[in-house]
């Protein structure tokens, strides 16, 4: 794979991230210790299940945390070289949005309901790229033509609330790319949406950030979405990143006991229908009670006494795959043949 | 996959109760508009929504029917008219042979026991004031079931262990709980009325995938263990077809097609079911790649005004003229396969 060769140059370099909120049941760690990276027009799936910091971490990438009770306490966040989080205020403004932009999962709610398409489609073109009005009208239309939006020149004078959801996920993609970023953040993008929409909105998001050379970070609980979509897939349990490989290593080749029991709970319909499904036993944990071994212990049917002990690191096993485990090593034998 | 064997195999599986068993539901012909009104004093009708437009099915004994569709289809809505949620525009919806539309409110009462249904969000569906034994024990209080209040909390800790919950559960309130563990708590007071028959409504949608395979393994063992008959209303493809023994796939309040699962699944005949079954992502890299995706256009029309003729004609690949001029006939194709289109089989 291209971005494996080693010739794309990396855009975004997550170290060690740790963001935690100060509530009053205690301190909960949502993101605890996570490092990846993205390159150049790559696309890089965030997996995991509600309340594994999934969301957390990529909110954090443009300081959108809500201080208090969150904070960025640990960890740096290199985009093309520069630190965000030591940026100021003014610093950030630059990059959201500019360089960096969101698709938010609930289209109805991330449009501002009293301001038409046209206003909110042209805002960050005057604000970023100093358009003047009819320069950004124009540069408006043109977006909204490139997201498969009819008369957009009707478009633009409308309100969220007259287009239906598929409509304004797309108006909400034109938002992100209306200053050319080099990277977008999509949080559950198609999650809201029904599963035709759905296809249309993915096949539209593969299109443009392939043929526009953006980098996408998906952030989905839907394997499926990330499996049409993902050139890596880092998996989250928890707060940490537990296996990261490229989707055929994540999906054929599972090194973790989660990614394997994720993959397996769900029901396939390209295989012959099971008696039963094989679950993920037990419940995710309380993040507030963590302690310092594996989390998912409790509910791995592998789990040793070791694990208990301490957190395994995140470890190389082979091709650029990556998983943390103690006992990767005499579980791939049972693994392989589970899956 | 070709007819031969998709026919092969919906043979081998036996499936109880399909086409043996007897009809515990039926429905023939249901309508349900929704007026919209103007005027606050004397209001008028000035349009209808057609969230149900003419459709019939029946349920066996036994047997689960999956219900599935894109939202606004009417899929929820066939559901809480079954259950008298919804005062239906016209039609007949037959239970043990009674039409329930014609029942007064009186007279419903015993039928409401034996029919009960699993919400979708179990955020909401749980009086978050109720402690979760009181939740379960209402059903049984209101109908006068068990009338003893240490009978009552007895039945709701066998209900909450059946269910695979601590039975300490019973004191504590819902804002304590999972939402996997608070949809449990949905299932046991369902159970608590001894149903014969459970319309689960996206029962499953709200939860994780780990937590949603545990919920549906639930729902299939007691419907082993207590002969129950469901109605699963859903719009994840996938787990119909995993607990489904025959699927029915809504369009714009219209039935377009309905046949035994292994069969909807290896030869849909309607155009649209394609089309939905097709933009179904599958969790394997592979399998994606060299899949067809057909990608239907546009959009869902307003059921407030929907197409002439075939309601799918519009977004449709294989319409020809006659599809927006005449109703197409929902007909049987092959035994137990039935199609609204007259261009296919």
């Amino acid at each position: 794979m291209e971005t494996q060769g080693g010739y794309l140059s990396t855009l975004l370099q997550i170290e060690g991230l740790r963001t935690q909120f100060f509530t009053s049941a205690g301190t909960v760690k949502a993101v605890d210790g996570v490092s990846y990276t993205v390159e150049e027009g790559e696309t890089v799936a965030l997996v995991g299940e509600s309340g594994c910091g999934k969301s957390v971490s990529a909110l954090s990438v443009l300081r959108l945390i809500p201080d208090p009770p969150g904070r960025v306490v640990d960890g740096t966040i290199h985009f093309q070289g520069q630190n965000l989080l030591e940026l100021d205020e003014e610093g950030i403004r630059h990059v959201r949005g500019r360089q960096i932009s969101m698709v938010f999962q609930e289209p109805m709610t991330s449009l501002n309901p009293v301001l038409t398409i046209g206003l909110q489609l042209t805002e960050p073109l005057i604000t970023h790229l100093g358009m003047d009005d009819s320069a950004a009208r124009t540069r408006a239309l043109e977006l909204l033509g490139m997201v498969g939006i009819s008369d957009p020149k009707r478009r633009l004078t409308q309100y969220p609330h007259h287009l239906s959801g598929g409509m304004r996920q797309r108006v909400m993609i034109a938002m992100a790319l209306a200053c050319e970023p080099k990277l977008i953040i999509a949080d559950e993008p198609t999650t809201a949406l029904d599963v035709t929409i759905q296809a249309q909105i993915l096949e539209l998001m593969k299109d443009l950030t392939k043929r526009l050379g953006v980098a996408l970070i998906v952030i989905t609980h839907n394997l499926g979405v990330v499996a049409r979509y993902a050139d890596r897939v880092n998996v989250m349990y928890a707060g940490k990143i537990i296996e990261t490989g490229s989707a055929r290593q994540i999906y054929h080749n599972p090194k973790h006991p989660y990614t394997l029991a994720l993959l397996r709970s769900v029901p396939r319909m390209d295989q012959p229908r099971k008696d039963k499904l094989d679950p993920v036993e037990g419940q995710p944990p309380d993040l507030t009670r963590l302690d310092e071994g594996c989390a998912f212990r409790p509910r791995c049917r592998y789990a040793a006494e070791r694990c208990a002990e301490a957190f395994p690191p995140l470890e190389p096993v082979g091709n650029g795959q990556m998983c943390a485990c103690w006992r990767k090593d005499d579980l791939a034998g049972p693994l392989r043949e589970a899956s | 996959m070709s007819v031969e064997t998709a026919a092969a195999r919906a043979a081998e599986t036996p499936m109880p109760g399909v086409a043996r068993g007897e009809v515990l539901v039926d429905v023939k012909n249901l309508v349900m508009h929704f007026p919209i009104t103007e005027g606050i004093v004397f209001q008028r009708a000035t349009a209808h929504v057609k969230a149900v437009d003419g459709v019939s099915f029946e349920i066996r004994k036994g047997e689960t029917l999956g219900l599935v569709g894109e939202s606004g289809c009417g899929k929820t809505t066939t559901g809480r008219c079954i259950l008298q949620l919804e005062k239906a525009t016209s039609g007949e919806i037959l239970f043990e042979g009674q039409d329930l539309t014609k029942l007064d409110q009186r007279s419903l009462v015993p039928v409401r026991q034996k029919i009960q249904i699993i919400f979708q969000d179990p955020y909401s569906s749980l009086n978050p004031r109720m402690k979760i034994g009181d939740i379960i024990g209402e059903p049984m209080r209101v109908h006068k079931i068990i009338t003893d209040s240490a009978e009552r909390a007895a039945r709701v800790s066998e209900l909450l262990s059946v269910c695979g919950l601590d039975p300490k559960f019973a004191d504590r309130y819902p804002h304590e709980m999972s939402g996997g563990q608070r949809q449990r708590v949905g299932i046991a007071r369902a159970l608590a009325m001894n149903p014969t028959f459970i319309i689960c409504d996206e029962a499953v949608s709200a939860l994780d995938v780990s937590i949603q395979a545990q919920v549906i393994n639930l729902l299939e063992d007691l419907r082993d263990e207590f002969h129950l008959t469901y109605l699963f209303i859903a719009h994840d493809l996938s787990v119909v077809r995993h607990i489904s023994h025959r699927v029915a796939v809504m369009y714009l309040g219209k039935m377009v097609e309905l046949a035994v699962c292994d069969e909807l699944y290896d030869n849909p005949l309607h155009p649209y079911t394609q089309v939905l079954l097709s933009a179904v992502p599958i969790p394997d890299p592979e399998v994606e790649a060299q899949r067809e995706h057909k990608i239907v256009k546009g959009e869902v029309p307003s059921p407030i005004n929907p197409p002439k003729g075939c309601v799918f004609h519009p977004r449709c690949t294989l319409a020809v003229e006659s599809c927006s001029k005449e109703v197409p006939e929902f007909r049987e194709i092959r035994p137990g396969h039935w199609v609204a289109c007259p261009l296919v089989g």
